[in-house]
């Protein structure tokens, strides 16, 4: 009937499965072979992005997944910072020019993938691409995962522009030096002087 | 392809900070940090009875505290199972007699010697422990230092045993040949030197070995539930031999220039 989320809060959030958005159209009702079936859509240990409906009296969350951009997510790599460091915006899902997408949510969770390559309609979020991804690709979500870290480490604010300075700050060096105390300052002052050049 | 989620290679360790002689009422101390992991070692040497299959020789005696602000396993006796695992680790790493010249440990033949207690602290749990304070081990028995003891012998016969005054007068340990563990973790079909936690959760099967710095395996141990291919043992054990070796001559390099900065080294220690 429902499934149980974590979400780096104080209380664990709930998913009902009339939230989730099912193959086959929204108008579709909700029986007990769906309950069955769910797990051929879901499984313990999966991620997800959903968007929070309401919050129940007692701070749970309630989460809903009722958009085709919400769903299951596939190959990637998650990074975990404090909510606290990522500034509220508009949009989470943003597709970066440097070749790869973020999520970032507003509990801490930043999810980096491949720019998938044509939109797929139909399957409405829950199917899981296991094509291997290309060395590039991961190169580029490699090198933006350490650039979210030196920021995250230097408390910067995480948004898309300054994840994308960020990442060209870092290009002249290799991915595993980012990571490095000095690299890592060096990066993260040109960041800082891009962004203030830009307010000013 | 040789790119892991924060672009290193797979042979590749995190950046490591060594810190001697920060514990000011050892024998000797270091701490490590290894990406998130944080390890103290405190070497206290005392004076004991040699054990009676080896009279003429001192030893090590180990002991890991899994501090319970490592991780949240550790809470109150959770982490005593993973400290009894390291300090076996440790005593058979070292039960190899080439490790450390126990015979210099010794002061009276058949009644005394010393003892060197080894107190490992894990304070931080980041990923790769075993790694971790196998080079703490090392760095904190070259920075142990024991006072010189001179054998007095009365008219009576019973021998007396007096410290000498001078506090800068005492023995040094070779380390030379003191081990250090390679942890290499296997993830689909490659394996991984130094695998942050989140890699060791998709690790199935883990190989152990200590290796010394000229490269010769002394012990090896598998961990994990899954099984691991004959073929893939050579490999590892190749892999962990050129890490092994690499890694001494580091650690070797940084232990030498503390050493050269003497005491006007600025210590950072735990204010830092």
């Amino acid at each position: 009937k429902r499934w149980k989320v974590e979400t780096n809060s104080s209380l664990d959030s709930v998913l009902l499965l009339s939230s989730i958005n099912l193959p086959g159209g929204e108008l579709r009702r909700r029986s007990v072979e769906d309950e069955l079936a769910m797990r051929d859509y879901l499984q313990e240990g999966d991620l997800i992005s959903a968007e929070v409906q309401s919050v129940f009296s007692d701070g749970a969350a309630s989460l809903h997944t009722r958009s085709l951009k919400y769903g299951k997510l596939g190959q990637g790599v998650l990074v975990q910072v404090s909510p606290s460091l990522v500034k509220r915006q508009k949009t989470h899902f943003h597709d970066l020019t440097c070749g790869a997408s973020v999520i970032l949510s507003n509990n801490g969770f930043i999810w980096i993938y491949p720019t998938p390559g044509q939109k797929d309609e139909e399957s409405g979020g829950f199917t899981t691409d296991l094509e291997p991804v290309p060395l590039s690709d991961r190169e580029v979500i490699s090198r933006l995962r350490n650039c979210i870290v030196a920021l995250v480490t230097h408390m910067l604010m995480l948004f898309d522009t300054s994840i994308l300075y960020c990442y060209e700050a870092s290009l002249p060096h290799q991915i595993k030096d980012i990571l490095k105390p000095e690299v890592m300052e060096e990066i993260v002052l040109e960041t800082q002087q891009r962004l203030l050049d830009l307010e000013g | 392809e040789d790119l892991r989620v924060d672009g290193r290679g797979c042979e590749d360790y995190r950046c490591a900070e060594v810190e001697t002689d920060i514990v000011s009422n050892t024998s000797g101390s270091a701490r490590v940090k290894l990406g998130y992991t944080d390890i103290l070692v405190g070497v206290k040497a005392e004076m004991g009875t040699p054990k009676l299959e080896k009279p003429d020789e001192g030893y090590l005696e180990f002991f890991v505290d899994c501090s319970a602000n490592a991780t949240p396993e550790f809470e109150g006796r959770g982490g005593e199972e993973l400290g009894t695992d390291i300090a076996n680790t440790l005593y058979r790493v070292f039960s190899s007699e080439s490790s450390v010249d126990l015979k210099s440990l010794c002061i009276n033949p058949r009644e005394h010697c010393w003892v060197l207690y080894v107190d490992v602290l894990l304070l931080e749990c980041g990923g790769n422990l075993f790694d971790a304070v196998s080079i703490a081990v090392k760095a904190a028995l070259f920075n142990t230092r024991i006072p010189k003891v001179r054998v007095l012998e009365d008219e009576e016969g019973s021998k007396e045993i007096e410290l000498s005054d001078d506090p800068y007068d005492c023995i040094r340990l070779n380390v030379d040949d003191v081990p250090c563990i390679v942890t290499l973790s296997k993830i689909g079909y490659r394996h991984v030197v130094d695998a942050t936690p989140q890699e060791e959760a998709c690790t199935l099967a883990s190989l152990l070995i200590s290796v010394t710095s000229k490269g010769t395996l002394t012990s090896m141990k598998k961990v994990g539930k899954g099984s691991l291919d004959p073929e893939s043992i050579f490999e590892m054990m190749e892999t962990g031999k050129r890490v092994g070796k690499a890694l001494h001559v580091a650690l070797q390099k940084i232990l030498d220039e503390e050493e050269s900065l003497g005491t006007s080294r600025q210590k950072v220690g735990f204010l830092g």
